[in-house]
């Protein structure tokens, strides 16, 4: 960890100690048989089996799972951008009905205003809110330099490389301070070197800020590496099949045998179950 | 998102950039030297093909006598007040058609099929409405940009990338917000495109207008070259229109365009 990510995260502790999360232990997130079918042209795609989850305040909770499996899909739905086919959740003791600035979610693709520098990038859901501007620009100064883009206030998205647009993204969303974050494989597209960085920053912010990060991934070693708890899902049609607890002492080292070999077991649950569902598939077949 | 890291930059140094106005001038110079060559063959009677000396006397002689300069603004006010006009319109036309699915079922086949026809077809409307009268020549002007903009804003508007949308809703925003500070900027490129398209129309119906128009006016001066068979004068004002058609797109159009364009990572 570099030494002004550790002087940022003294600011984040500083700026979020008068409002310290008063739901510490209790549930953040409440996802009780969420489904989601889709039509598409006649077609019709479970895209999500019901799925119940409880998820408490403060957790760090990675969604694995291989392509297809529903994961944009449920994170979509637990930040109100979508509608569930069946089920509810309740986010901070409300019921979920649309979009609200306690759970923000964060794009693969970034999605920064290309039309807004950085600064205002970062401004834009508390000029949403109606924050005077002279308080948005020093809560957006502030997350700027906890994301160490200190200097690039300036600069417009296609200035920024692939690393920096995703820590203006996190410093877009953690100034508006909400208490869910929803990030969809924020990493995706990045190098393993920058991805390494930003996991460890993101890690930083999240122990300093007490949110509640649901984090979704494709790869193993970083969902162990993250979470309290890795919920692992398999696809067609799309569903949660294991919760695994993961209760490695942080910071984890990627090298960490027993990091390595709790991946492991990971991966070995998610590979029988997908054998399990071709041989059932097979048989299936033959059957009729 | 595209890796910026393989891609190859398009800018120039600024020495590629005078090569380019060292080239076109040397194409300009020889051009004209064509004409004057062809001029002294005597192929073509003077009094239809005039040569560049000619033209050169008949335009200096509207500069002079200041004429030129007065058709010049009579004719860029009337464009730019018929375009303000339209750019307003455009604009709110197009949100309502690109943001309601019954204004577009309705108005926007309407806004469609009038985009499709000529906007010289609007003259004789004009003269009936407004008689000969400026208002005539800025309703020709407004009738000219106002569909293409109106169909670039809903474009626009129409090809938002989705999750522009939902960050934005997401971080509350909603209403004439969403619409302003997201839709409206994210549909810009395309807006651009319409805008560009629109001038062009209105520039092209306002010359047409003029012709029947005669006022002290550029489409006026063109109009009276060929009442007094004074081909010079003809070539010289279509010269004029020309280089005003350039410059308007230099300074304006391609600036515009270049920085939206890189802006909105549409290109290098
Ligand atoms: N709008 C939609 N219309 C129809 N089908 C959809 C739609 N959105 C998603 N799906 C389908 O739902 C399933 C789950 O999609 P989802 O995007 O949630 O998967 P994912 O787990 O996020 O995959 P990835 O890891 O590739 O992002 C897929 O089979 C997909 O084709
Ligand atoms: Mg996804």
């Amino acid at each position: 960890m570099s030494q002004s990510t550790v002087n940022s995260i003294r600011d984040i502790e500083a700026y979020s100690e008068d409002k310290a999360s008063p739901l510490a232990g209790v549930n953040s997130l409440q996802i009780e048989g969420v489904s989601k079918t889709f039509a598409d042209g006649g077609r019709i795609v479970e895209a999500l089996r019901p799925v119940d989850l409880s998820i408490a305040a403060g957790e760090f909770v990675c969604l694995l799972g291989p392509s297809g499996c529903g994961k944009s899909t449920l994170l979509n739905i637990v930040a109100g951008l979508d509608k569930p086919s069946s089920g509810k959740i309740t986010a901070n003791g409300k019921a979920v009905h649309g979009p609200s600035t306690d759970r923000i979610l964060l794009f693969q693709e970034a999605a920064l205003f290309p039309w807004l520098d950085v600064q205002r990038n970062v401004e834009f859901g508390l000029q949403q809110a109606g924050v005077p501007a002279k308080r948005r620009k020093e809560i957006a100064h502030h997350f700027i330099e906890t994301v160490n883009l200190k200097g690039f206030e300036r600069s417009y998205p296609h200035q920024l490389s692939g690393g920096m647009k995703q820590r203006a993204a996190i410093a877009r969303a953690l100034a508006i301070d909400p208490a869910i974050l929803l990030m969809d494989e924020p990493f995706g597209a990045l190098d393993a070197f920058t991805r390494d960085h930003l996991q460890d920053e993101v890690e930083s912010i999240w122990a300093a800020t007490h949110k509640t990060i649901l984090f979704v991934t494709h790869n193993v070693r970083e969902a162990v590496a993250l979470g309290d708890r890795v919920i692992v899902f398999a696809p067609r049609p799309g569903r949660v099949i294991r919760d695994f607890r993961i209760d490695l002492p942080r910071s984890r080292s990627l090298e960490d045998h027993k990091l390595v070999d709790k991946a492991a077991e990971i991966l070995d649950a998610l590979k029988s179950e997908m054998q399990l569902q071709e041989q059932e598939q097979k048989n299936g077949s033959t059957i009729h | 998102m595209a890796a910026p890291s393989i891609s190859v930059s398009k800018q120039r140094p600024r020495t590629q950039w005078i090569g380019k106005l060292i080239r076109q001038l040397l194409f300009y110079v020889l051009l004209i030297l064509l004409w004057q060559g062809l001029t002294a063959l005597h192929i073509w009677k003077d009094y239809l093909f005039p040569g560049p000396l000619d033209v050169w006397t008949s335009l200096k002689g509207f500069i002079q006598d200041g004429s030129l300069l007065i058709a010049i603004t009579v004719s860029l006010r009337r464009l730019l007040m018929g375009y303000i006009i339209s750019l307003v319109l455009g604009l709110i036309l197009g949100l309502l058609i690109g943001s309601n699915r019954y204004v577009e079922e309705t108005l926007g086949s309407l806004v469609l099929g009038l985009q499709a026809l000529p906007s010289v077809c609007w003259i004789p409307i004009a003269l009936l409405w407004f008689g000969l009268h400026e208002q005539a020549m800025i309703f020709v002007v407004v009738m000219g940009a106002l569909f293409s903009i109106t169909l670039g804003v809903d474009a626009g508007i129409k090809n938002t990338p989705p999750v522009y949308i939902k960050a934005a809703r997401n971080m509350g925003s909603r209403g004439l917000a969403l619409s302003l500070q997201v839709i409206l900027p994210a549909a810009l490129p395309s807006i651009l495109t319409g805008l560009k398209q629109g001038w062009t129309f209105a520039w092209r119906s306002l010359m047409a207008a003029e012709l029947i128009y005669i006022t002290v006016s550029l489409g006026g001066l063109l109009e009276g070259g060929r009442d007094l068979g004074d081909i010079s004068q003809v070539f010289a004002i279509m010269i004029v229109l020309v280089i005003i058609g350039v410059i308007i797109d230099a300074t304006i159009f391609a600036p515009l365009e270049r920085t939206v364009r890189k802006r909105w990572g549409l290109s290098h």
